[in-house]
């Protein structure tokens, strides 16, 4: 039974398209994430069929893909929010969306089932570019930048034209940064060290610097949106934020360069720039927690209702807050310094901050958006984290209650 | 907001700072970027006949002995070519046969070296190996494969696949994998083994 869907602009319907995407996404990573777990204990199995090498490459851009389309979709989504206005490229924003899903799903299985090429140019073009997180053949990393330029003309036409929000502006900077920095990941070289020290401005300044901003970006349109906390507040605490990730993450990127044949001067710089990131993640886990707190007791004082408006959406915010801290921050000061990064480098520790990190910083905030966008998809208004059902077969530890929407059944 | 604030809670003064603290650090990051250029390029047989030590040497390091030293001046182990002089700087002397020869030119060592890496991304290596730490943690680190002892002269390696030299049992093994169990086994692959100079050569 599907409900008349309450988006109020085409630019959030389109959204809820990437979050779909996105969820299935998600599904690939999980269950090719599982084969390599099992391959780990049994080599044998599915060997030769889909090996370690292919089922964790999808692992890995399934994530980086699935969370690329969850990125777009937050911004399609709180872009009319912020500005106020429809999507202005609406119809080419719905084309791009169907391009660039067509072109993943031929990489995927090109990847599954072409899997590796001979050694020649060919082969980077058409099937892998062998190299990690950014595998994706040529062809469609020309085609992701052609649509990624498209979504940034859309969201670049749509701010300048409705209201400038602060978080706008972080965003559409963020964006442009982030889309510039992937083609420092498009080209060929003979020579390791320099095809890594480029290799490492794509990875390291999407995650440790641009994704982190979008991040923060992200929670104070949450934060604005679940708890209604005060714009003015929550933008600046979001201008301190990327002060700190920027000046921290820029030239943390030092701390890939310790063993790769760069100058040593990295070790120092590195060290002292990326023992300095875990600070502004320490700060967003504790703004999180400062708003959530304060208009709680606000509405205590006034007598309203304390419960936020979309408790799923909050709670992933906060889980946000403190996974980043702990997965990105805490785990990665484990190692950042080369003292210790000289015994642990190249090491299964870290895959271990790789996953607490990127699990804990990008898709908490991201699962938050999709519950933001479910909840207003089915236009609630205050959306509880129970599993609700409406009529239909009721489990019998279920139990029906009225809220603003009719009757639900709900676990006791 | 007609009261007057404070300057820290004062939202356009942050928002200054973070576009000030952002430019400042990009230009630094570009600045140091252009020197780690100039110091990670690649060497030539020049560089070698003239005894200048490059971080990323020429690919012709094929027609030298190679081995990991501590350098006394850069603090850590470096690869060493054609033997040492006690302080981990490189002679370029010793010479060592790779495949037979060790008289490889520029161009033909080019062009091994550039196939290799070809291949080394075509066949997703990095999926399953790590190379100078990045990768996969999967299977062993190929980083210093080439001076691993279980492919030298008295090393398992050579005896399993009747190979008398280290590069011809590690291109008869990368042939055929899965004729020689190790552990965890590879797919079978065309092993081009051009490849493996270049990847011992860095760091």
């Amino acid at each position: 039974m599907q409900r008349q869907s309450s988006f109020k602009y085409e630019g959030q319907k389109l959204a809820s398209w990437y979050f779909t995407v996105a969820v299935i996404l998600f599904g690939v990573q999980l269950v090719l994430g599982l084969v390599s777990a099992i391959q780990f204990i049994y080599p044998s199995f599915l060997y030769d069929i889909l090996d370690f090498s292919i089922a964790r490459m999808i692992h890995i851009n399934a994530l980086v893909v699935w969370m690329v389309y969850a990125m777009i979709g937050a911004v399609y989504y709180l872009l009319p929010d912020e500005t106020g206005i429809e999507v202005v490229g609406i119809g080419i924003a719905k084309l791009l969306f169907w391009i660039l899903t067509l072109a993943v799903t031929v990489v995927v299985l090109v990847y599954i089932f072409i899997q590796i090429g001979p050694g020649k140019e060919s082969t980077i073009w058409l099937i892998t570019e062998g190299r990690e997180y950014i595998e994706a053949p040529r062809w469609a990393d020309i085609g992701i930048v052609v649509v990624v330029l498209g979504f940034l003309v859309n969201t670049f036409l749509t701010t300048m034209k409705g209201r400038r929000t602060g978080i706008m502006t972080v965003i559409l900077s963020d964006m442009i940064a982030l889309a510039g920095l992937y083609l420092a990941g498009m080209f060929f070289t003979d020579n390791i060290s320099m095809d890594q020290y480029w290799w490492w401005w794509v990875i390291h300044l999407w995650v440790e610097a641009t994704w982190e901003v979008m991040v923060g970006a992200l929670a104070a349109y949450g934060l604005i949106k679940v708890v209604g906390a005060n714009r003015e507040i929550v933008e600046m605490w979001l201008w301190i934020e990327v002060a700190m990730l920027f000046g921290s993450g820029i030239l943390g990127l030092g701390h890939h360069y310790f063993w790769i044949g760069t100058p040593e001067y990295w070790w120092e710089i590195g060290a002292l720039f990326s023992s300095l990131e875990p600070l502004p993640l320490v700060g967003m886990f504790i703004h999180v927690l400062y708003d959530w707190g304060k208009e709680k007791g606000i509405k205590t004082g006034t007598g309203e209702d304390t419960s936020s408006n979309n408790t799923p959406a909050l709670m992933w915010l906060v889980s946000n807050g403190f996974g980043n801290f702990l997965g990105a921050g805490i785990w990665g000061f484990f190692h950042t310094l080369p003292q210790v990064n000289i015994y642990t480098h190249g090491t299964q520790f870290t895959a271990a901050h790789g996953h607490l990190a990127f699990f804990g910083a990008y898709a908490t905030i991201l699962i938050a958006m999709f519950y933001i966008a479910v909840q207003g998809k089915y236009g609630i208004k205050k959306t509880k984290s129970h599993i609700c059902f409406q009529n239909g077969d009721i489990p019998h530890n279920f139990r029906g209650f009225r809220n603003d929407c009719g009757t639900y059944y709900c676990r006791i | 907001m007609s009261k007057k604030v404070s300057v820290w809670t004062d939202n356009r003064f942050w928002q200054r700072s973070a576009t000030w603290v952002t430019g400042f650090s990009a230009v630094l990051l570009i600045w140091l970027t252009f020197d780690t250029m100039g110091q990670i390029s690649m060497g030539t047989q020049k560089d070698i006949n003239a005894h200048i030590t490059k971080r990323v040497p020429s690919s012709t390091v094929i027609n030298y002995k190679v081995e990991y030293k501590m350098n006394q001046r850069r603090g850590h182990e470096v690869p060493v070519i054609g033997g040492d002089d006690g302080k981990g700087n490189s002679l370029f002397k010793i010479k060592e046969e790779f495949f037979g020869r060790d008289d490889y030119t520029q161009k033909e060592a080019d062009a091994l070296l550039h196939l290799g890496k070809l291949t080394s991304q075509a066949k997703n290596c990095m999926d399953c190996h790590t190379l100078l730490g990045n990768g996969a943690y999967y299977a062993p680190d190929l980083t210093k494969a080439w001076l691993d002892p279980m492919w030298q002269k008295d090393g398992p390696m050579q005896a399993m696949t009747g190979k008398k030299t280290k590069e011809e049992a590690m291109a008869e093994f990368l042939q055929h994998p899965g004729k020689y169990p190790t552990h965890a086994r590879m797919m079978p692959n065309l092993g081009i083994t051009p490849k493996e100079p270049k990847d011992w050569l860095h760091f």
